[in-house]
């Protein structure tokens, strides 16, 4: 502080001067807002430094910009205009350090959002959980909601406006924009291009709609790397204009995924499956619904599935139109030599057995012409209104992307484009590799880039801009059925970044208003009748605005639409190109969460691999981890070879997202880049596929080796007509000796006894819980090389055992958490007293006492024990620390730790309840990974009370502990596993 | 030496019909001390002990370096992991502990059994316990996450008013081995305290004479001394006899207590006595071995010494033999997964090689001690000793890794993979043993003299003038 003469706060010393009593001040801005301490403030601290260039400083900023968080109350002293964001359960007025508020918003993925409320300590948010209200979530988040915070806190953001590498401040940029559109205005702007990912945000297409009717000749390009392009064509075939579709499995008898993975992946997954698993395992069990899953790659709704076929791409292409003349869609005709036809006899009669109970449900990334084909199946077998519901399109403006992206490359290349606005998405990493759009991205005379980080495109640009992070700033999105939720904030962006609703503002209404000005301004419009304060309160507080699902639409099929359909080419080896289920397009390639958390059938992390059976492997000669080439049409790139059992043969399926070159530190050089191998013409699915073996190996870490039972009853299942015949199956092959087979006396649990019960039928290996699980406890990510070491951290996993036939095998999956035993070996070998079982049933353990002799972790039979082997939690970067949940010991190395139950959240419910003087309603304590859950396979709750939902679950015959025999009286037992297959139909059920 | 000296001391084939002397050749009070107390204060260090002193030291550098990078690390420097969170540095501890028994047999069980041959051997037999126990004590401090915590284990008053936990084997460990360890070092220190007064004696310089004089507690060599003596090293011998039995019944404990298949096993006590003494006896040829021919102590450590350490050797190899064909048995008996499924990974699962390698150096080759040649003949029975003490260390290695990389859920399975850190370690350890038994066999009385000179002719009652 610069030390003036005492002139410049004389000012002060006249504001306390006469005060009786005691009058405390904060802080100088409480006491004084004069124009000269104002001044000496600004110089204090410049927003345009230009010395906050090198290393150094850079680091120095953001400390100021940490500091600035703190001290965000001087700025008090220019008054802003107010901006009120709600809290969802208490008004801000109570806010109570050590209590977190929730606030409702909602995380977009690719323009489709989950509503959710997002946790926050003392105006950091911490954890995202489901928003209970909203039809996406309904409690509940996917694995994107979950890693979302921890993308907000990336210490590889964008963090200042640059220009070819030079720091530029925000007025230098509006100012170089200014100049660069200006002269465009006179041509009506048919030089200026704006390049965006898929925008559903009302308020955002209202944005550029301006933009454009400012420039009447400017075009608005949109492409997602993994957009829903075939999902767009499908419907242009099927009924002449693009519809949106999405289904209501709750009322599914018969569901039938052609190579679509809806529970786990996609829009909506985290309400499809919530709604499968109600309608699966709801009631007594003995309505079961029944699930096909037809796919070219093993996946996790696959390994659900009752009945599982292994096609490659092109031939799920065959089946549906078989399929389609089974069910008898006019128009099709089946081919001359159905693939198995039995396949084809049992699914079409179950399908029209249960008419307008059924659902074929295409897979996002599969060919236009089986999303028509399952629109024309679902027509006729009247799903259509009662499971599948048709919408008109999510994006504000439903173009082909791949055509628009065409079109603009093609502008690029003949030098038609002068500036062109990159916002989000990533071309020059996901365009397809024949548009070659890095070169001529080159061509433009002004590009500017806003995103959330230095990526590959945004280093190819000359402007950088950095983009705000959802949780820091204001806007609108629409969910899988339309719903749409104004994004609120929950913490001022924590760098110097230009949201795009302002930078478009700024140039239709420069300087441009901010973004809260913008919502509030479109909603203003858009809201409707009544009180605009009284319904954006309620809007915002909910996290949705009610009503604003889109309409159902019933569009009808076009004539002669069959008369589209072309023959799938086949060829050799087939690539399919898929979505990872984690990385998504790559977008997620820095999120160390995510690239650490296992893939759920292979229990991959930190690497895509080429998926070959093991018969194709076999007779390519290549094995498993070895480095490979893959050759398709001339375009190559390295890969390391998995060998996935369920994989079809001639058929390579690889995840995109992976090998990028500007990802941050954790997402560069993590796998292999399938995009080099995409082009416009084969999006998902390439063929010719040639593989050659390199000479050396490159190992692939995966968190579980052994996927086979070996013979061992971890996981009990049955079919449903096994189970009618002897409901007692899960009880009788549980082999728990008897209470009196212990010397010790049996402890008595009065008050609380906390149990877990996880239902086997409703878990589909989405995966949710493990990343909530690690959000909520600050479990640190290790790395790919202690992976590989076996030192992953994750206190929960997810066990996928495969069972038969190596082709075509079963899938299992069982969530392990810790089984908090009663009688817990670990507890027996610890020499220092650091794990102890409370008088709960808890097995706690206690991180200060343990000196770290890992014995505990040999006598777990579980092995649920994580030991930090070396220092694996991330002392020094300071967005790491603001991510950490404050009521969870952040564990150094040479410690134990494990699954607690939460007992954070336990005790946090206990002191409230005995504030209130009355006992833990049942629910009120949700673990973080059962709240995270989809299908609420994991329930959570005090036993000893017997209306409660977990002692319910717990009396039922299907109840049993995992390793009974060895006595540990595990409080997390599991409910066995039961499917439903067709007795028409006997292979792989 | 003189020809005709060397001559008396060149051990003989015994007749048949006489048995073998316990000292080879005529030798007298005299001489007898001479020749011990010549290796500390007048002969010059042998090339020999220089040559494997500076390896050794090369190996205890290696070993302060490792640790200290470890303890800078973490213990993730090894290459443990979850399944496997215990290997070599318990192997080690293990293995060292083991070692240590063959020397406590010796004196105190020998010498309770009024065994006299024992008594050329028992010194440095007890030195190598000290140190065996000393370099295995090293071990489970640092294996631990956070080693400066380690008195955590023991029971002292504390502030937080927390006690170990008592029911662990491993506070049992705490005090077993720590009760070895004090009454292995003061057995052995009371036994030497007469020999160190020879040795003040003899000194020709003021530094050895100190030396030796503040070791040696003012032993004058008095009746009274002597009785006293006698006496102590009685109740020590006994305190430490039961102590052989039970300081590896509790190292095994570590093991049989948790529920792991292929641990928890009620053969592992005696299984585990018989392999300590079988290793510490390995350990103690190994040494004894080349010590005699260097320093020329062939007629005091004889072929009847070696003979009879053989024997010993054989005979708890072959109890080990019989927990290697009993355990699969009770495994296969039990008719339990978990168990017959150790038993099959332990034959053909990707660590079986630590099975059939323990096989062959613990039963399999062993079997030559059949032979007399192999007994007696210095090199053969080094190569053999060796042989098992390498295939006591992998039978310990064996036990540890088998057990952990696949038990009850196969969704935990793993292999382990050894760190470099692992073996430098291990090698380090050796190292410190071989620094530490070099100094001992370079300043201290490393044969017993006074117990010696009890074995002479001359100090039994008349004087050894019976026929």
């Amino acid at each position: 502080m610069k030390t003036d003469s005492a002139n410049n706060f004389v000012s002060l010393a006249a504001l306390t001067h006469g005060e009786r009593g005691k009058r405390y001040w904060r802080s100088l801005e409480e006491l004084s807002c004069s124009p000269e301490y104002q001044e000496c403030l600004h110089t204090e601290f410049p927003e345009n430094a230009t010395e906050f260039l090198d290393e150094v400083s850079r680091r120095r900023f953001l400390q100021l910009a940490a500091a600035s968080l703190g001290l965000a109350g001087l700025t008090g002293c220019t008054r802003q205009p107010p901006e009120h964001i709600l809290p969802y359960v208490n008004p801000p007025e109570n806010v109570i350090p050590g209590r977190p508020l929730f606030f409702a918003t909602a995380v977009p993925v690719a323009g489709v959002a989950e509503g959710v409320l997002v946790e926050s300590h003392l105006g950091r948010p911490t954890k995202v959980e489901g928003n209970p209200e909203h039809p996406a979530s309904l409690g509940a988040t996917s694995v994107h909601s979950q890693a979302s915070v921890l993308d907000l806190y990336d210490p590889d953001r964008a963090k200042e406006i640059s220009r070819l590498g030079v720091w530029q401040s925000a007025e230098d940029f509006q100012i170089a924009l200014r100049e660069s559109i200006a002269p465009l205005q006179s041509g009506g702007g048919d030089r200026f291009r704006i390049l965006t990912d898929t925008v559903t945000s009302p308020t955002l297409g209202d944005q550029i709609q301006a933009v454009l009717s400012m420039f009447p000749g400017a075009k608005w390009h949109q492409y997602d790397g993994a957009g829903p392009h075939s999902a767009r064509a499908g419907a242009l075939m099927a009924f002449g204009r693009p519809v949106h579709t999405y289904y209501r499995f709750d009322k599914a008898d018969v569901v039938l995924a052609l190579d679509s993975d809806f529970l786990a992946c996609g829009e909506g997954a985290t309400r499809f499956a919530h709604d499968f698993a109600n309608r699966r395992a709801g009631g007594d069990r003995s309505d079961m619904n029944r699930l096909y899953s037809v796919e070219s790659s093993m996946t996790s709704t696959g390994g659900k599935g009752d009945h599982r076929l292994p096609l490659t791409y092109s031939e799920v292409e065959l089946f549906a139109r078989d399929l389609c003349a089974a069910v008898g869609v006019p128009g099709v005709t089946a081919s001359g030599s159905p693939i198995h036809p039995e396949w084809i006899t049992a699914i079409s009669h179950d399908l029209i057995g249960h008419r307008g109970a059924g659902v074929v449900i295409p897979g996002s990334h599969h060919s236009p012409a089986v999303h028509a084909m399952c629109h024309a199946m679902n027509a006729v077998l009247g799903n259509v209104g009662r499971t599948v519901t048709h919408t008109d399109p999510l994006e504000v403006q439903s173009i082909d992307q791949i055509a628009s992206l065409r079109e603009l490359v093609t502008d690029m290349e003949s030098g038609n484009v002068d500036v062109l606005l990159i916002m989000g998405g990533n071309p020059v990493y996901n365009a397809p590799a024949d548009f070659d759009f890095r070169s001529h991205l080159h061509k433009v005379k002004t590009t500017i880039r806003v995103g959330l980080h230095s990526d590959e495109t945004a280093t190819e640009c000359h402007w950088q801009v950095p983009e705000t992070h959802f949780l820091e700033d204001w806007g609108d999105t629409r969910a899988f059925d339309g719903t749409v939720t104004i994004l609120q904030p929950l913490i001022l962006p924590l760098y110097d970044s230009t949201p795009y609703l302002r930078l478009l503002d700024s140039i239709v209404k420069p300087p441009g208003r901010s973004s809260y000005a913008i919502v509030r301004a479109y909603w203003q419009i858009n809201a409707g009748s009544g009180n605009f304060e009284q319904w954006w309160r309620k809007s915002v507080h909910d996290g949705l605005i009610a009503g604003s699902a889109l309409p159902s639409i019933t569009p009808p099929l076009k004539t002669h639409w069959a008369g589209e359909l072309a023959s799938p080419p086949q060829q050799g080896i087939e690539l399919v190109f898929r979505p990872d289920p984690y990385l998504y397009d790559g977008r997620y390639a820095n999120n160390t969460w995510l690239q650490e958390l296992p893939q759920p059938m292979t229990k991959l992390t930190w690497d895509n691999a080429v998926h070959l059976s093991p018969v194709t492997a076999r007779q390519l000669k290549v094995g498993n981890q070895e480095r490979v080439e893959l050759n398709c049409r001339g375009r190559t790139v390295e890969a390391s070879v998995w060998i996935s059992p369920g994989q079809p043969e001639n058929s390579a399926t690889i995840h995109l997202g992976w090998g990028r070159s500007h990802s941050g530190r954790a997402g560069t050089g993590a796998g292999f880049d399938a995009y080099r191998l995409r082009t416009s013409d084969a999006l998902w699915c390439g063929s010719g596929l040639q593989i050659r073996k390199i000479d050396k190996n490159y190992p692939l870490a995966t968190t579980q080796l052994q996927q086979s039972m070996e013979g061992r009853d971890l996981i009990l299942s049955a079919t449903a007509a096994e189970y009618k015949n002897n409901p007692n199956f899960a009880s009788q092959a549980s082999k728990q000796p008897a209470t009196e087979l212990t010397l010790y006396p049996q402890w008595n649990y009065t008050g609380y006894a906390w149990g877990m019960s996880i239902d086997l039928t409703r878990c589909v290996n989405c995966n949710a819980c493990v990343v909530a699980c690690q959000a909520e406890n600050n479990i640190p990510v290790v790395g790919k090389e202690q992976v590989l070491a076996r030192r992953a951290m994750h206190w929960l996993r997810i066990d996928t055992y495969y069972e038969g036939d190596p082709a075509n095998p079963r899938a299992f999956y069982q969530p392990v958490p810790c089984m908090q035993c009663e009688d817990a070996p670990c507890e027996l070998v610890c020499p220092v007293q650091a794990t102890n079982h409370s008088s709960e049933g808890l097995n706690d353990m206690v991180y200060n006492r343990c000196v770290g002799t890992r014995y505990c972790s040999n006598n777990c039979p579980y092995k649920v024990r994580r030991f930090n082997f070396l220092l694996f939690q991330d002392w020094v970067t300071e967005q790491t620390k603001l991510q950490r949940n404050p009521d969870v010991t952040v564990r150094s190395r040479g410690v134990m730790e494990k699954c607690t139950y939460c007992v954070q959240r336990i005790r946090e419910t206990d002191i409230q309840s005995r504030v209130e003087d009355r006992f833990i309603r049942d629910g009120e304590v949700q673990t973080a990974c059962q709240q995270a859950c989809p299908t609420q396979a994991i329930i959570f709750g005090d036993i000893n009370n017997h209306d409660n939902h977990v002692a319910k679950l717990k009396a039922l015959n299907l109840n049993y502990a995992l390793l009974a025999e060895l006595n540990t009286r595990p409080r997390t037992t599991y409910l066995a596993e039961l499917r439903n297959p067709n007795p028409e139909l006997k292979s792989n059920s | 030496m003189t020809v005709a000296e060397k001559q008396l001391r060149t051990p003989r084939r015994p007749e048949p019909g006489t048995s073998v002397p316990v000292i080879a050749g005529a030798e007298s009070f005299g001489t007898l001390t001479e020749q011990i107390t010549s290796v500390v204060l007048t002969r010059p260090t042998p090339l020999f002990w220089y040559c494997t002193f500076g390896v050794a030291m090369a190996a205890l550098i290696m070993f302060v370096i490792s640790v200290t990078y470890l303890l800078y690390r973490g213990v993730g420097v090894f290459g443990i992991e979850v399944p496997v969170a215990w290997a070599f540095a318990i192997t080690n501890f293990v293995w060292w502990i083991g070692i240590g028994h063959a020397g406590t047999l010796i004196s105190a069980i020998l010498l309770l059994l009024n065994q006299g041959w024992r008594n050329s051997i028992n010194r440095f037999a007890e030195a190598m316990t000290i140190f065996a126990v000393m370099c295995a004590g090293l071990f489970p401090l640092i294996h631990l996450g956070r080693p400066w915590i380690f008195y955590w284990l023991l029971p002292y008053p504390n502030t937080m008013h927390v006690q170990p936990q008592f029911r662990s084997p491993l506070v049992w460990d705490v005090f077993a081995v720590s009760t070895y360890a004090t009454v292995s070092l003061l057995f052995w220190y009371l036994g030497m305290i007469p020999d160190l007064a020879s040795l003040r004696d003899r000194s020709r310089n003021r530094l050895a004479y100190g030396f030796y004089g503040v070791l040696s507690l003012g032993w004058r060599g008095a009746s009274r001394h002597w009785r006293f003596h006698e006496t102590a090293s009685i109740l020590l011998a006994g305190l430490a006899t039961p102590l052989v039995l039970s300081v590896h019944t509790v190292v095994s404990f570590d093991f049989t207590i948790a529920i792991l298949p292929g641990w928890h096993s009620t053969i592992f006590p005696p299984y585990f006595v018989a392999g300590a003494i079988y290793s510490g006896f390995a350990m103690v040829l190994i040494l004894a071995i080349p010590i005699r021919k260097v320093y020329h102590l062939e007629n005091l450590v004889t072929e009847r010494h070696l003979n009879n350490c053989a024997k010993l050797m054989l005979a708890t190899g072959l109890i080990l033999a019989y927990t290697y064909a009993i355990e699969p048995f009770t495994s296969w008996y039990s008719g339990d997964t978990f168990e017959m499924a150790v038993v099959h990974y332990r034959a053909v699962g990707p660590h079986s090689w630590t099975f059939w390698l323990t096989l062959t150096c613990n039963v399999f080759i062993p079997q030559l001690l059949w032979f007399r040649k192999f007994r007696t003949d210095p090199k053969r029975l080094f190569f053999v000793s060796f042989v098992i003490l390498y295939g006591m260390w992998v039978e310990r290695y064996m036990i540890i890794i088998t057990s952990l990389h696949r038990d009850f859920l196969p969704s935990a399975w793993s292999n382990f993979i050894a760190s470099p850190w692992d073996v430098s370690v291990l090698v380090g350890s050796i190292g410190l043993f071989v620094v530490c038994f070099l100094l001992f066999v370079r300043f201290l009385p490393m044969i017993s003299m006074f117990e010696m000179r009890e074995l002479l002719p001359f100090s039994r009652p008349g004087g050894g003038m019976e026929k």
